[in-house]
């Protein structure tokens, strides 16, 4: 493949840390928006000791730390300005079915002692675990926690703290969202995504468009009209069905071997297409944009599923755009030609 | 005996002790649940009956019948004659976590004596359930063991009776019940002719006839390379994929599952292309073939056009003699 040499650390991949306090979810959150893991597997998972780093390498690269539960961050020893110098974000991780309050407290010593040297570092908090809790609970926990946090900041005189919180769950699709919105902020090209895509839906009648990250289902951008989590779940459910039917037909045949480069005129970006028995339910379309993106889109009552050239032609010239707009499909290349 | 009403009805029976996971698996199946919406099953009072309709002129006449030693005695006794008559199939579930295997194999032996007295030609499936609660690398020989050890509990059916080990948190479940289904389907023999025809014509890799509500296969055609995938659970893996679309559809768009249906899902690649679309009434046709358009294309068209000889196969057809008559 046509990575980029790994150069050496801190050579500007955003980093992503997450901490929070020992068994609140962190390495059962990294192991399963980033390796897929079965979130009934995570059981099994042992404590982690050490920081985790890990490199992600996608659309952009990012590097995911996992922090043990119990280590002071600001311990004199722990060399404070390598682990904060690169951050992307900081994702606290609280668990909602546990006793909260040590776990604010240590979130707020946080937050007080980097707001002097990293100010503008986000800070995104998972209230985690939520799928055990009933609705009420669920909803009080969380506005208790935003409260706690914002109460205690301002008493130290830090108001408007850039912290944002989501409730979040392994067991379902939260967790999954909660990261696209903090990806999504480490997306400078953000907005001419946002707008490219406005543009595709409404020259196509196209409902909701969503650019997704392939391997780890996160979404990158979408349009913006209004976004409901249900929407995600669709698209992202049918990128699972295209990921499975194509591993399951697209094994190494033995005839291709010899003559790969004679194989007849299918499409090299994989191409689906859905369409609903019942007049009047949406449909779904995926186009594969390059190695790592894949743009999926619901399509409207109204949207020309018998004129598929518009959508083909329109989806080429948006793909032709986003090669612009990231650099990433022209690293690739200028790392293949010399080899 | 020609193609009454009557003997398009298959009685099947669903066994086993309570707790063991049958109404789980009827639900996953034939109702549109998904594995974690069982939790909501309670125990089976009796007997419950359900009939499926199943490939246009099969009704599967299910049996589920409690588990609860209560209700077992009674069918052993009072209702002997009524429950063991005129069976077609008994689906025996064990729970691979039974602190007492060997009183749970007695009362099998008891069920399978009532079976042979009153049908004797009747097939029996075994399926050790709970699978996945057993570490993965002691799945295999556990399931041997038992398997052999229930075997030769089997009476008159121990030449005949087939295992399964199952689980509802993966593809096993759809394995077995494909089985089932496919001993019970009239005129499989005729579907699958017409299927190899059909793969001919249009030139696919692979052609794989799925019944439509519950996504089982009922049967498939592999052509040249393609026996060589590797996949070699890949019909049940579809089944599961299939199914758990359908669901993901039904529970974002707030269509019931039982409608959620497409009428067509294609897939283009560089390597295959692949297209599911609805055949006759109550089946889905999938198709695995080159990456061309022209093939792809003429494939549909094709498709489209055999479909009212399928439907045919699929109303009007001949029971097959083994499982009725003696
Ligand atoms: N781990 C695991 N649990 C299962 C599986 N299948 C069913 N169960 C659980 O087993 C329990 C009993 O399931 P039921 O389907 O109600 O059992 P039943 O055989 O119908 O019981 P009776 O109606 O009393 O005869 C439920 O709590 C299910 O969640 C499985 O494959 N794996
Ligand atoms: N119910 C529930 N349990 C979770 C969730 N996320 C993690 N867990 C469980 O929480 C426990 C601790 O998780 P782990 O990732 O090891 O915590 P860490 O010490 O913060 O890395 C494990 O048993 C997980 O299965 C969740 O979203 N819901
Ligand atoms: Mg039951």
């Amino acid at each position: 493949t046509g990575r980029l040499p790994n150069s050496k650390a801190g050579d500007g991949k955003p980093r992503l840390l997450l901490m929070g306090q020992r068994r609140s979810g962190k390495s059962s959150i990294s192991s399963v928006v980033f390796h897929k893991l079965p979130p009934s597997e995570t059981l099994y998972l042992e404590t982690t000791t050490r920081i985790k780093k890990e490199s992600m390498h996608s659309f952009m690269d990012f590097q995911v730390w996992d922090f043990p539960g119990h280590l002071d961050y600001f311990d004199p020893a722990f060399d404070v300005d390598n682990i904060f110098e690169e951050i992307g974000a900081l994702i606290w991780v609280i668990d909602a079915q546990d006793e909260y309050l040590e776990a604010i407290m240590r979130l707020n010593t946080t937050i007080l002692n980097l707001q002097h040297s990293y100010p503008n570092i986000n800070v995104e908090v998972f209230v985690h675990k939520v799928d055990g809790l009933s609705e009420d609970y669920k909803g009080d926990t969380f506005r208790d926690i935003i409260q706690r946090v914002q109460d205690e900041l301002s008493d130290h005189g830090y108001e408007n703290a850039p912290v944002s919180f989501y409730q979040t769950s392994i067991y379902d699709h939260s967790i999954f969202e909660a990261f696209s919105k903090v990806i999504q902020k480490l997306i400078p090209q953000l907005p001419t995504l946002e707008a490219l895509l406005n543009s595709l839906c409404s020259t196509c009648h196209i409902e909701k468009a969503y650019l997704f990250d392939i391997m780890s289902k996160i979404y990158i951008a979408t349009d913006t009209s209004p976004t409901d989590i249900g929407s995600y779940e669709i698209c992202s459910d049918y990128i699972d069905v295209v990921i499975d039917v194509s591993e399951i037909y697209g094994w190494d045949r033995p005839s291709e071997n010899g003559d790969a480069d004679l194989q007849e005129t299918g499409n090299n970006d994989a191409e689906s297409l859905i369409t609903m028995e019942r007049k009047g339910n949406n449909y779904l379309y995926l186009r594969e944009i390059n190695k790592y993106l894949a743009l999926i889109c619901l399509m409207g009552d109204d949207s020309p599923s018998e004129k598929k050239a518009v959508i083909d032609y329109n989806v080429g010239v948006f793909q032709a755009a986003l090669k612009q707009v990231f650099p990433r499909a022209e690293r690739d290349i200028v790392v293949q030609s010399p080899s | 005996m020609n193609t009454s009403k009557r003997q398009k009805q298959r009685k099947v029976l669903l066994m086993g002790k309570s707790g063991a996971g049958k109404s789980s698996m009827r639900s996953i199946v034939f109702s549109n649940y998904v594995a974690k919406d069982v939790r909501r099953l309670g125990a089976t009072i009796d007997v419950e009956h359900s009939n499926i309709k199943f490939m246009g002129n099969l009704m599967l006449n299910l049996w589920d019948c409690g588990g609860q030693d209560g209700f077992v005695e009674n069918y052993l006794t009072h209702q002997r004659a009524h429950v063991f008559s005129s069976v077609a199939v008994l689906i025996f579930v064990f729970d691979i976590e039974s602190r007492e295997f060997a009183a749970d194999v007695i009362s099998y032996s008891a069920i399978i004596r009532a079976l042979s007295e009153n049908s004797p030609t009747a097939a029996v499936f075994v399926l050790i359930h709970k699978m996945d609660l057993v570490q993965s690398r002691l799945r295999q020989q556990l399931f041997e063991e038992r398997a052999e050890y229930i075997r030769q509990a089997s009476e008159g059916f121990r030449d005949t009776v087939e295992f399964f080990p199952t689980s509802i948190w993966d593809q096993s479940l759809y394995k077995a019940w494909t089985q089932i289904i496919y001993y019970l389907i009239p005129n499989a023999r005729g579907i699958e002719g017409l299927l190899r025809e059909l793969a001919e014509v249009v030139d696919a890799r692979e052609l794989i006839l799925y019944e439509r509500t519950t996504c089982l296969m009922v049967t498939h055609v592999t052509r040249g390379a393609e026996g060589q995938n590797p996949f070699t659970d890949r019909f049940e893996r579809i089944s599961s994929i299939l199914k758990t679309h359908k669901q993901s559809m039904a529970k974002h768009t707030g269509i019931p599952a039982g409608s959620a249906n497409f009428a067509e899902m294609q897939i283009k690649t560089g390597r295959f292309m692949f297209f599911i679309t609805r055949l006759t009434e109550n089946t889905n046709l999938a198709a695995s073939i080159p990456p061309s358009e022209q093939v792809f294309n003429a494939a549909r068209v094709n498709i489209a056009l055999v479909r009212p000889k399928f439907a045919e196969l699929d109303i009007a057809s001949k029971p097959r003699p083994a499982v009725q008559q003696a």
